[in-house]
């Protein structure tokens, strides 16, 4: 595969080297020949050919003009179908577009097709939609693998060359993850950067929106033209957003880094503490100061994380009842009826899963003992990086446990599962941003991740020292 | 005064709390800009948001927050800088989020109180606990199709306020006059339009009964009832009902409780096992709302007089009586009309209690028997200004006034022009009242003797002829003197 950059592409576009149309049915023909992959729930090259057309026929320059973009199916859009990989929401068409793929429609992206992940983001393999499961493009034939979830249809979008950035969501590592078994970089921003309206909500007070791409001057730019105030997202932040791009300084020399002891946890393969010890070594020759740091309540993040994010979950996903919207069960003999046989027939096994958690956790006499200490233990698990970077500028960890698995492995064990997250979901407990760069490869040549921490807001922080380790490692 | 009521073996006091929802006055509904505006086609007023359309997201209207700020100030109570919006769970097809934005554990508004003021001069204070805003859920039409319900979405988000009582209400009566009350202040501050018939006020009611001196009862809450008739027969019926029960040795079940407005009977809708677990927890989609002490200063200063500093300014300036007071300012445009009537002539501020009863007794008697209101009145608060001018200038008697009133109500002309029309005026020539009184005591010389031999009583035929022949106008107190001196000259 002849992976081209963003970055490239903008110039050749630039230059005339290649036309819009071309590129895109260079794609398109990508697209085609990976239907096995299972990567797009929704994907109409009718509908790629008419946005080709109408960019043919606007003369205004816009920053993304003609690239092709994938969306994970989480964002509603009006010119296709949303359905969060639910049965609920099959044949549901928004007639509004989030603000996040407004953004990328104003600056003239393609939207090459709506992207596969786990129902309504829960899950780390991609294997709980209800339109089957995504292949990770890196698998060997005859042993299919997980891209890693949720958002693993966006990321093996981007690594299968199927388009040159693609969006997702992390709530607790639905970017970092799969991007790290994918082996493509992936950022998920600080809480509040990216507008949330639009997108449909999983635990509100940890999604946030996202960027996958083939390098890591590719995602400084996606994450741009994705950024910014939304009046209409109450959480959405207030801040000015700095060309991170034009910023890019890979010179770390003077900085410090961060290495938390408590992400050295038993029965981590040796191959992934090979990769952290690397990155670790690349940056002190960088002249980067290695500092030792600690997060003393990072082993409780796991489950303070399935106590808040299924009790948020619970309750957001009350909304897909059968009564105005998505699907409705025709047994229906009553009002409760109806709710119990839509919601039965319509969410699949891990979202019923989590909602009964969080329903459980939020109910009264329990509500003090799970969802309000896990309250507690947030507000701890940031408190412990708000110290840790009064010490250094960043953090450098691992991003997953594993490579990626194969598919179905852990399907019957969701405690197995939720343990993929270890590393991603202290950072989203505590909204700082994350970042994970393709880093290494284990004994199967299959790609690890890294995974850099920065403080609120200091994105230019996170791709600097991501780019910088980037530029070496090739 | 006694509030106790007769049971079959001994008597038995009420225990009542009011949970009140008042429907925020704002044009657009709590956390989306939909219109609220009442009576519209189903489902025209409905965004994204108000739906639950999947990643739609609440946003606070702000006029809302100042609303209930200003609601709090008026309530005397305590307005709190950190309030949470919280999520209360449960599943109705007139819920389209499957929850209700409300506020639980942190209400913008605290402890406060208002007070109810008796005839007989006394008042009472009503505490309240707190204040919170919450979205209205949508209607559910029952009676659209005989087999499937209807959803109308026009209300879903509307900004209500629920202002929750302590249970210091002890009679039906009182818990009108707190509602009432309640009613006067919001619509002086103008954060609720108090139109109960179209269900912007509504309230819940908590009753229980306890032997005097007893501990509280169990409670019974009776849901929704938007009149304040309603109210006070719900609470007559189920005090009754409960005391049967307690008396026949029974207990009472921790019920919710609905009122037939039909049979004026209340029964239970659920009871406490089948109460919903609503699994409260703060919105994450709302950031908590945080009110510096500028911003509630800056509200406070914009509010306008309150019933009760109207009663008090009204009770020093004019020395009305404490309930005369509270009648006229118990709502906005009763004591909006006395100010400009007595304002409409300096003279007629020495006469405010007759003021007062012109209003309260004459005016309002004839607009309800012809179905108006004080704000659309014929009568003009100059004209019925005039009117009590002349009465207290002795141009007209107070009788004859009465007759004006209602001449000016149906002809819309002035008291004055009527007056001078008809020739109405009083007499008050001292020769004139003489002359006709002589001519009365010139015809019944035996009713003349019988006064003087002691029959005091007769005085009042003799001013009734005399009134008779100057046709009502003759000044009352001229008559009377001079009649009693005649009379005791002959003596």
């Amino acid at each position: 595969m002849s992976k081209s950059s963003l970055k490239q592409t903008l110039k050749d576009l630039d230059t005339k080297k290649i036309s819009i149309r071309e590129l895109n049915q260079d794609y398109l023909k990508r697209i085609k020949e990976n239907e096995n992959l299972n990567v797009f729930i929704h994907f109409s090259e009718e509908n790629v050919l008419k946005q080709i057309d109408n960019l043919e026929k606007d003369n205004s320059a816009k920053k993304l003009k003609g690239i092709p973009i994938a969306i994970k199916d989480l964002f509603c859009t009006k010119s296709m179908p949303t359905t969060a990989a639910s049965k609920i929401l099959e044949n549901f068409n928004p007639t509004y577009e989030s603000f996040v793929t407004q953004k990328l429609l104003d600056e003239g992206s393609i939207f090459v097709g709506k992207t596969n992940l786990d129902e309504f983001a829960m899950g780390s393999a991609t294997n709980t939609s209800f339109f089957g499961n995504t292949i990770n493009p890196l698998s060997k034939e005859n042993e299919p693998l997980a891209p890693g979830g949720s958002s693993g249809g966006s990321a093996a979008a981007v690594a299968a060359d199927l388009c040159l950035g693609a969006t997702g969501t992390d709530t607790g590592g639905s970017i970092r993850q799969p991007a790290s078994f994918c082996g493509v970089v992936g950022i998920k921003p600080t809480y509040g950067l990216c507008s949330r309206w639009g997108i449909a909500a999983f635990a509100s007070s940890l999604d946030q929106a996202g960027i996958f791409s083939h390098n890591v001057e590719d995602a400084s730019i996606l994450l741009q033209s994705i950024a910014g105030f939304d009046q209409r997202d109450s959480t959405s932040a207030k801040v000015d957003i700095p060309n991170y791009f034009e910023n890019l300084d890979d010179d770390l020399n003077g900085k410090t880094v961060g290495i938390p002891k408590e992400y050295s946890i038993d029965g981590t393969p040796m191959e992934i503490s090979q990769i952290w010890e690397d990155a670790i070594k690349v940056l002190e020759k960088k002249g980067v100061k290695i500092k030792n740091i600690s997060l003393p309540h990072t082993k409780y993040a796991l489950p303070t994380y399935y106590i808040i994010a299924p009790a948020e979950a619970s309750s957001n996903l009350a909304r897909y009842d059968g009564v105005k919207y998505g699907f409705r069960s025709d047994e229906i003999d009553s009002l409760d009826e109806m709710y119990e046989n839509t919601r039965a027939q319509g969410f699949g096994r891990e979202v019923k899963r989590r909602i009964l958690i969080g329903t459980y956790v939020l109910s009264a006499g329990y509500y003090d003992a799970y969802y309000l200490k896990a309250q507690k233990v947030r507000k701890l698990i940031a408190d412990d990086f708000n110290k840790a970077f009064k010490e250094c500028d960043f953090i450098v960890t691992p991003t997953a446990p594993s490579a990626a698995f194969p598919l179905n492995e852990k399907q019957n064990d969701p405690i197995k599962m939720y343990l993929n997250d270890v590393f991603t979901v202290p950072a989203s407990l505590a909204g700082l941003p994350g970042i994970s760069i393709p880093f290494g490869k284990d004994k199967n040549n299959l790609p690890l991740g890294i995974q850099i921490l920065g403080k609120h807001f200091d994105e230019q922080q996170v791709f600097n020292a991501a780019v910088s380790l980037e530029r070496s490692y090739e | 005064m006694n509030n106790l009521i007769k049971g079959e073996k001994h008597d038995w006091e009420m225990v009542i709390g009011l949970e009140i929802h008042a429907q925020v006055k704002s044009n657009s509904k709590l956390f989306s800009s939909s219109s609220t505006k009442f009576g519209s086609s189903p489902n025209s007023q409905v965004s994204l948001v108000d739906a639950a359309m999947p990643g739609m997201l609440p946003v606070i209207n702000k006029y809302c927050v100042e609303q209930a700020v200003k609601t709090g100030v008026g309530l005397n109570a305590k307005i709190n800088n950190y309030s949470v919006f919280d999520r209360k769970n449960y599943f109705y097809a007139d819920l389209p989020q499957g929850y209700q934005i409300s506020q639980y554990k942190y209400p913008i508004v605290g402890e406060g109180k208002v007070t109810i003021d008796f005839k007989d001069g006394t008042s009472k204070d009503i505490r309240i606990v707190r204040l919170h805003l919450e979205q209205d859920a949508g209607k559910s039409l029952h009676d659209q199709n005989p087999s499937k319900t209807y959803v109308d979405l026009n209300r879903s988000g509307v900004a209500l306020m629920e202002i929750v009582s302590e249970p210091d209400i002890r009679t039906p009566d009182e818990a009108g006059m707190y509602i009432s009350k309640i009613r006067s202040i919001l619509m002086y501050l103008d954060t609720c339009d108090g139109n109960m018939q179209e269900g912007s006020l509504r309230a819940d009611v908590n009753i229980s009964v306890r032997k005097p001196g007893d501990e509280y009862g169990t409670r019974c809450e009776i849901k929704n009832l938007n009149s304040i008739k309603f109210i006070k027969q719900a609470i007559n019926y189920e005090a009754k009902r409960q005391i049967e029960i307690l008396e026949s040795g029974g207990s009472i079940e921790q019920n919710t409780m609905l009122f037939n407005t039909s049979t004026g009977k209340t029964r239970p809708m659920r009871n406490k096992e089948e109460a919903h677990d609503y699994r409260y927890f703060p919105d994450p989609d709302l950031l908590p709302l945080e009110i510096s002490r500028e911003e509630i200063g800056k509200i406070k200063s914009s509010i306008p007089e309150l019933p009760d500093e109207l009663k008090n300014k009204f009770i020093e300036t004019y020395k009305l009586s404490n309930y005369d007071a509270s009648v006229l300012t118990a709502e906005k445009q009763t004591s909006d009309y006395f100010n400009e009537t007595i304002n409409s002539d300096p003279e007629l501020k020495n006469h405010a209690k007759i003021v007062v009863n012109w209003i309260t007794s004459e005016l309002f008697s004839l607009l309800n028997k012809n179905n108006q209101d004080l704000n659309n009145s014929p009568v003009s608060p100059e004209n019925l200004g005039q009117l009590i001018k002349l009465i207290s200038t002795n141009e007209i008697s107070g009788k004859i006034a009465k007759d004006v009133l209602e001449d000016m109500f149906s002809s819309g002309k002035t008291a004055r022009q009527i007056v001078d029309e008809k020739g109405l005026q009083q007499v008050t020539d001292q020769g004139e009242i003489a002359k006709v009184i002589d001519e009365v005591i010139a015809e019944n010389p035996k009713m003349v003797e019988q006064f003087l031999a002691g029959k005091d009583k007769l005085l009042g035929f003799f001013v009734g002829q005399a009134m008779k022949l100057t046709k009502g106008k003759a000044n009352p107190k001229m008559l009377n003197d001079i009649l009693k001196q005649k009379l005791n000259k002959k003596n």
